[in-house]
């Protein structure tokens, strides 16, 4: 296998698993249960596409992308924070015990 | 001698950053690393320095080392199909002996990214880092962990 | 062959950042409570992130997208346990209790 057939697989196969691990976070942020795993996963998901979208600078050489996933970066750490800032302001809430839906 | 070696280290991350290593745009980083030595000068001078970059440079390779081993200790506790047996989650309170708040930082942020710990919060009045644990073994030993670990390193940067 | 080992390199690393980004999802929705996920997320979604952003800084061959992938994976981990931190910490006290499996809580004894 050359050089440039094992990258061009390498991504495809990085593309799939990012794809995935999208999908997979977004089952959390649907089923919660509380608001707190909700902006974890958001967190999560922010990496996760910041991941996608090096792996496609990666794939189509283009690496402008790059610049693209760092203010992603940026910009989720930014709404993680906001919305922490949220949680504390909103007040204390009963949340379930041990994490069950309510 | 050392103001020379930071001067053309910030240049060079100046030219890196910017994307062109003109000899123009080298200059303007140097201008700028110039400026930004000269305000920040008393931070860097005394004989100490070149010492405690060495002691950076140790705190960082052990952290980069711990880094992987969490990850990969996470993501084997993961795949594990019995799940709710393979943690044993605790949140411990850990005594700070490091005080200032660069510090404790630090050592919050280190100890977030390393093997089955977690910083939850601070105490208010800087004394306690209560610190989650995934599987907690023995309380007594990962206390001591963090204390002659990052802890100790930290302190030797910082002091 | 050997020419071209920074790209097989790149691979790899890319290869596994992916997998650990997709372990850290994995591990969000299967971990019992807010705190054990975080260890997940925080974790493995850091080096996952972080070894994408390497292996594009290697794969690259340029100096300057090079350089600001490895500034792009200082972000990452400095920014990663600084969320996770506030999230627990504005969990905790609103109230957000760990799962019945947690064995000490010492936050909790300070408060009684």
């Amino acid at each position: 296998m050359t050089a440039a057939a094992f990258i061009d697989w390498a991504t495809l196969i990085s593309l799939i698993l990012l794809g995935a691990a999208l999908l997979v976070s977004l089952v959390r942020i649907v089923i919660g249960p509380s608001l707190s795993d909700r902006v974890l996963a958001l967190d999560l998901l922010a990496v996760v596409a910041m991941g996608f979208i090096g792996a496609i600078a990666v794939r189509t050489g283009l690496w402008l992308y790059l610049d693209i996933a760092i203010a992603l970066a940026l910009l989720g750490f930014l709404a993680t924070v906001a919305l922490a800032r949220y949680i504390l302001l909103r007040g204390p809430r009963t949340e379930p015990a041990d994490g069950e839906a309510r | 001698m050392n103001t020379v070696f930071l001067i053309v280290t910030l240049a060079l991350v100046w030219a890196g950053i910017s994307g062109s290593f003109s000899g123009l745009n080298l200059l303007l980083g140097a201008i700028v690393g110039g400026v930004a030595v000269l305000v920040l000068r008393e931070t860097f001078a005394g004989p100490k320095a070149l010492r405690r970059i060495r002691r950076v440079v140790s705190l960082a390779l052990l952290f980069f080392y711990e880094l992987i081993v969490s990850a990969v200790r996470v993501a084997l506790v993961v795949i594990r199909p019995d799940i709710s047996n393979a943690v044993r989650p605790a949140i411990i309170a850990v005594p700070l002996t490091v005080k200032s708040d660069a510090e404790i930082t630090l050592l919050a942020n280190m100890i977030t990214l390393t093997p089955g710990t977690l910083s939850v919060d601070v105490a208010a009045d800087k004394s306690v880092l209560y610190v989650h644990a995934l599987h907690m073994a023995d309380k007594e030993a990962m206390i001591a962990d963090i204390a002659n670990g990052f802890e100790k390193k930290i302190r030797e940067v910082f002091e | 062959m050997l020419e071209g080992l920074e790209l097989y390199l790149g691979g790899i690393l890319l290869l596994i950042g992916a997998a650990f980004t997709l372990l850290a999802a994995v591990g969000v929705v299967r971990l019992p409570d807010l705190y054990t996920r975080m260890h997940a997320a925080s974790k493995a979604g850091a080096v996952g992130g972080g070894l994408i952003l390497l292996a594009v800084a290697v794969l690259s061959q340029d100096a300057a997208v090079s350089i600001r992938a490895i500034i792009g994976v200082l972000f990452v981990l400095l920014t990663t346990p600084v969320s996770a931190h506030l999230l627990a910490k504005a969990s905790y006290l609103t109230g957000y209790r760990p799962c019945k499996e947690t064995v000490i809580d010492d936050i909790a004894k300070i408060e009684e």
